[in-house]
């Protein structure tokens, strides 16, 4: 155990301390918690592991108080989209005093790895071909296809954890995994069978740290914004093409839709913040 | 792999004779993946036919047929978790019963069959129970009963143990027994109180049922979906009964059963 504890920059949470067939591997670090990447029961159930580590700058008694608020409120909105049907992983168990929370690991790439990687094969067809390679997406070639039923997919996946009252809080490209199909399980139409595979697969939205529950119309049309500039700002090239999309599909998915979109554009006006006062 | 246990199975019977080996040989394939507990077995290299007595009993202990030992990620090396499914069991009242009583000699957790979907559910079961003993923070008298707890979603102890539990009226069984070694160096292990054998043995005298092997095929025979939906609240969920492929559907259950039990209480 000793070598192990080296090989990690930081201490593992307890619970990782026991044996394992594999060791426990960090995957990321984000603000407030680590992702790690290990096994649940058995060697053969990969899982992922976040572990919210005490903050030796608050006072204990408030940093166990948010850690626990926290990691409870994260488990609670992804069992919630669980069982309405919404994408995320399952919780496999929590330890919300020692704050950690175990999770199914999703297979595949997340969605802007995907994207990017499609766009960038596009770039050098078209400098192939001898053109400049950064014309905007429109979404109208035949090999935009799979490009579009992706964004698709975004859309609905959004939508259907918006009618449930689910606000994500920081709803990203990074934080949707694309998980590939299961062999013989994929959807009839709206893929492209002779394209690259690149962008197949279902979407499962993760990371739900900054969650919380709302019904509002601005919360929602919020969540779409923060999502909007994501996307811009990593995939400025296909830009048009989901604002399009995304206000096409999203309409569809619940009733309030189209208020929300309706906000949404209030929101684009001034932003993020309501009021002015933070 | 598969050929040294059907060998082992068959070995394990001539030894421990009794009336019910024709029916243990028929059920003892095991289909799932099987552990090898190491620090019961230690180096044995589980030779196909016996040749030193210490070896044969470390073999017949880690592939016994009607008892499957497991050692589970992230639990301690110290605790082995060892499961058995037993069919059409006729004393459902006395083990019932001992239990009340508080019988020492069998403290098991004993399972109703009926709402257990997978193995994966047994054994996270047991997996938050020993997390929770290693804690100090158990909320029943100990491990076995924290494990029939840990299968219900709601915090209530006596309903989950009338619910989960052995009811005088129980057919089927899932039987766990989670054994803690002591730990001290390895000598101390073969003088352990308690082994995968004597479990096996005292099973076998016990319970009056049908040993069948510990696999999510079985398990699902003896599944009682109306009861699992009842409990773990999953009835009324358009998405899910839009799911026509049973295997699939099942298996989303099962999901959400193990969900509603991590999230027991919280």
């Amino acid at each position: 155990m000793a070598a192990d504890s080296a090989t990690h920059a930081f201490p593992l949470p307890a619970i990782l301390e026991y044996p394992s067939s594999t060791p426990p591997q960090l995957i990321t670090q984000g603000a407030e918690g680590r992702l790690y990447k290990s096994t649940y029961l058995l060697p053969s159930i990969p899982c992922a592991l976040k572990y919210r580590p005490p903050k030796p700058w608050r006072h204990p008694v408030l940093d166990a108080r948010l850690t626990r608020h926290r990691i409870l409120a994260e488990a609670r909105n992804l069992a919630k989209c669980r069982r309405e049907g919404v994408p995320v992983p399952t919780v496999y168990a929590i330890d919300e005093s020692a704050g950690w929370l175990m999770m199914e690991w999703v297979a595949g790439v997340p969605v802007r790895a995907a994207i990017n990687e499609w766009l960038q094969r596009r770039r050098d067809a078209e400098r192939a071909e001898g053109r400049s390679g950064d014309a905007i997406v429109e979404g109208t070639r035949d090999a935009d296809a799979d490009l579009v039923a992706l964004l698709r997919r975004i859309a609905a996946a959004v939508g259907r954890m918006h009618k449930i009252g689910i606000i994500h809080g920081d709803l990203t490209t990074s934080n949707m995994m694309l998980r590939p199909w299961e062999r013989g399980k994929e959807p009839a139409n709206g893929h492209n069978v002779e394209g690259d595979g690149l962008l197949e697969g279902d979407i499962v939205i993760i990371d739900f740290g900054l969650a919380s529950q709302s019904t509002s119309e601005e919360d929602r049309a919020v969540d779409l914004y923060v999502l909007e500039r994501a996307f811009t700002s990593t995939h400025s090239r296909a830009e048009k093409l989901f604002t399009t999309i995304l206000e096409s599909e999203y309409r569809e998915a619940f009733k309030q839709a189209p208020i929300v979109l309706k906000k949404l554009e209030d929101v684009r006006m001034r932003g993020r913040k309501r009021s002015m006062l933070g | 792999m598969g050929s040294d246990i059907q060998q082992s199975t068959h070995f394990d019977n001539n030894n421990t004779d009794n009336s019910r080996s024709p029916d243990t040989k028929l059920s003892s394939t095991p289909t799932a993946k099987r552990q090898k507990i190491e620090h019961h077995t230690h180096q044995h290299p589980a030779p196909a036919e016996a040749s030193s007595p210490s070896v044969d009993i470390s073999f017949t202990m880690s592939t016994s047929p009607i008892l499957e030992s497991l050692q589970l990620e992230h639990v301690p090396s110290t605790h082995s978790v060892h499961v058995a499914v037993f069919r059409d069991v006729e004393n459902a009242a006395f083990l019932h019963q001992q239990l009340l009583a508080r019988n020492a000699d069998f403290e098991y957790a004993l399972i109703d069959a009926g709402v257990i979907t997978s193995r994966l559910q047994v054994l996270s079961a047991a997996f938050k129970a020993i997390t929770v003993q290693l804690a100090g923070t158990l909320k029943t008298p100990n491990v076995h009963s924290e494990i029939v707890c840990s299968l219900s979603p709601a915090k209530n102890i006596a309903e989950a143990y009338r619910r989960h539990g052995i009811t005088p009226t129980t057919r089927h069984l899932v039987i766990v027994k989670v054994l803690v070694t002591p730990a001290t160096d390895s000598d101390a292990n073969a003088k352990a109180p308690l082994t995968a054998q004597d479990i096996e043995e005292h099973l076998r005298t016990h319970v009056e049922g049908k040993p069948v092997p510990f696999t999510d095929e079985t398990l699902s025979e003896l599944t009682d979906w109306g009861r699992v939906r009842k409990y773990y609240k999953l009835n009324g969920m358009s998405w899910l009964d839009g799911i026509k492929d049973e295997v699939a559907k099942h298996r989303e259950l099962d999901i959400l059963v193990m969900g509603s039990m991590a999230l027991r209480g919280v």
